[in-house]
């Protein structure tokens, strides 16, 4: 490593904050850039799973905050590409590589939904999971990212609310509807325990290295778990996982997550990747003359 | 039901299905920064379609949701030109603008009725869809030029007609531009497409899964 | 074009940059940056400026003293003190 990127990382380990315009060695750009699009990508991809329920909102209310809800995700994708874009990468490269499959999303987005039961889910648990992360990032060593992060969770938080209470209504509801939450929640369990990622120790996570990430995996599992079984265990539901417990010193024990199906799932072999994929690829296919009418200045 | 009930439910249920097609949009839109746009007219509509439910609801004896949802397909008394799927951009952009067109005719006629409540919700209506003729004329002139987009709105135009009541027809020609021999063609309310019944399966499908419950 | 979004949320406060829309024009940027800035009633104004009008400043001199313009730079304990004992109005 060199002096003056020595320097840089002294000064982002001391919660230095890095700017668009400022110098940053090539390493730290280029695993920003990953990183970010990688977010990005994500919030692009998450909106599908969601949007077909808008069309199937059982209320106006349900429907005007469902929309609301996956509007939210596509803002923050606009955010999120717009400070990957500052930092050299072009929007329409990263769309080709999120279609080629050189670029990722997050597992979650990997996944199929079946009932209403699956919309209550993602919105309490799912965007639960994503804003421990979300709130780690707030301390982001490139400034930009964690400036937009600010909006990002403070729209979150309206989502976790919103989905609390879809939950809420279904288990107050009918027997039938609380059998809906029980089996979505059956289903996506074994995804949110593998969405933090495998728990590499920090001292050998580049993004914290780096301070990209302010926080390790591991540390954001066990806030989820923290936050959420006890919420979940209140409503009378119970969690997939007969080893999932909270011992004396406040530490979450759990079955070991499956990080084989973790890797399958976000190199591209999930469920509905490839429909996913393939479904995002025909709308900005169809629509590209669109884009070139508009954005040629 | 009354004149009123049914101007009303005409209304709202132009407002719901057509704010229920342009909130498919979400997510897929041309970019990124038009798909958020795009998404607050639909909301927008559904804002709409449920005031005028409510208004219509005290009289009915009934609430919204269920003017809304729990209807047959042939009680609903939209206009063909908004039960069109139209999942492409230059068709949808073309319907939005004759949509605001047709609809800023009928609103002004409403904020100049006699029944304060309903001049009042359509002066609400009227200052949020400030907004929607903005966007749709952006478009529009950005479009102009392009044959697919023109080509849509000739196609959809008998079926921006078919909105309106007779009266108020020549008003939109007018407006448009187009001469009045243009309104001979029309696709009236009254005669439902296939499509409504699809996308009320769709629409309904959860909430008469578990009928009567709590959402 | 990119447009920089100011964005001001209470009446009196300071705009402040809150990020950034790309748009071909005024028109569109309007449109687009109103509702991603705006749909939940969260801004009071924004401003809008094409990222090539602005005109930024991030290099300054800083060779000699200039503490004189500051409040660090003045210390009036010890001739407070001073002044105190001479005008016999020291506190007890």
């Amino acid at each position: 490593m060199d002096a003056r990127t020595e320097e840089f990382l002294a000064y982002v380990q001391d919660g230095g904050q890095v700017e668009a315009t400022d110098w940053m060695p090539e390493e730290y750009r280029q695993k920003l850039v990953k990183f970010i699009e990688m977010h990005a990508n994500s919030e692009l991809m998450g909106v599908l799973p969601e949007r077909e329920w808008i069309l199937k909102a059982p209320t106006l209310q349900r429907k005007l905050a469902l929309t609301a809800k996956v509007q939210d995700e596509v803002g923050h994708a606009q955010l999120i590409y717009r400070v990957a874009e500052d930092l050299g990468k072009p929007r329409e490269a990263m769309f080709a590589d999120l279609l080629s499959g050189k670029a990722k999303f997050h597992n979650v987005f990997h996944y199929p939904t079946h009932t209403w039961g699956d919309v209550g889910v993602i919105a309490w648990l799912v965007d639960a999971a994503a804003i421990i992360s979300q709130k780690a990032l707030l301390k982001c060593s490139y400034a930009p990212y964690a400036r937009i992060m600010k909006k990002i969770c403070w729209e979150e938080s309206f989502h976790i609310l919103h989905g609390r209470d879809v939950i809420l209504a279904m288990m107050t509801g009918t027997d039938a509807q609380r059998e809906l939450v029980q089996e979505a929640l059956d289903r996506w369990w074994g995804p949110l325990m593998q969405f933090h990622g495998n728990p590499i120790s920090r001292d050998e996570d580049p993004m914290w290295i780096w301070r990209i990430k302010s926080q390790g995996n591991e540390e954001a599992r066990q806030q989820f778990l923290e936050g959420y079984v006890p919420q979940i265990w209140e409503l009378g539901l119970t969690v997939p996982d007969p080893n999932l417990r909270r011992t004396g010193d406040g530490v979450w024990e759990y079955s070991e997550p499956d990080w084989a199906e973790l890797k399958s799932v976000v190199t591209g072999h999930g469920p509905r990747s490839q429909e996913r994929l393939a479904f995002r690829a025909r709308f900005l296919e169809q629509e590209k003359w669109v884009r070139d009418a508009v954005l040629a200045a | 039901m009354s004149a009123r009930a049914q101007l009303l439910l005409s209304v709202a249920d132009d407002e719901l299905i057509l704010g229920w097609r342009d909130s498919e949009w979400t997510g897929i839109a041309p970019t990124l920064e038009e798909d958020v746009a795009f998404s607050s007219i639909a909301q927008n509509e559904i804002g709409h379609a449920r005031a005028l439910y409510e208004l219509a609801a005290v009289e009915l004896g009934t609430d919204a949701d269920a003017l809304a949802f729990d209807r047959a397909p042939e009680e609903y008394r939209c206009a063909p030109l908004v039960e069109l799927h139209l999942l492409e951009w230059a068709h949808t952009i073309a319907r939005r603008y004759l949509y605001e067109e047709a609809d800023r005719v009928r609103i002004e006629a409403l904020m100049r009725s006699d029944d304060a409540e309903l001049a009042g919700l359509a002066a609400k209506i009227d200052r949020e869809e400030t907004y929607h003729r903005l966007h749709a004329e952006m478009w529009a002139a950005r479009l102009r030029d392009e044959p697919r987009f023109r080509d849509a709105v000739e196609e959809l135009w008998p079926y921006a007609v078919g909105m309106l009541e007779p009266e108020l027809r020549p008003e939109l020609a007018r407006r448009v531009g187009k001469p009045s021999n243009s309104l001979l063609q029309a696709h009236e309310r009254g005669e439902h497409t296939p499509e409504l019944q699809e996308l009320w399966n769709e629409m309904t499908e959860v909430r008469r899964s578990v009928p009567g419950a709590q959402w | 074009m990119i447009f920089e979004v100011f964005r001001q949320e209470k009446k009196g406060q300071a705009f402040a940059h809150a990020g950034s829309v790309e748009a071909p024009d005024a028109a569109f940027a309007d449109a687009w940056a109103r509702e991603q800035y705006g749909r939940r009633g969260e801004s009071e104004a924004l401003w809008l400026v094409p990222r090539d009008s602005i005109h930024a400043v991030t290099e300054w001199a800083d060779e000699f003293d200039l503490k004189y313009r500051r409040v660090d730079g003045y210390s009036i304990k010890t001739r407070l003190k001073e002044a105190r004992e001479r005008a016999g109005t020291t506190p007890p």
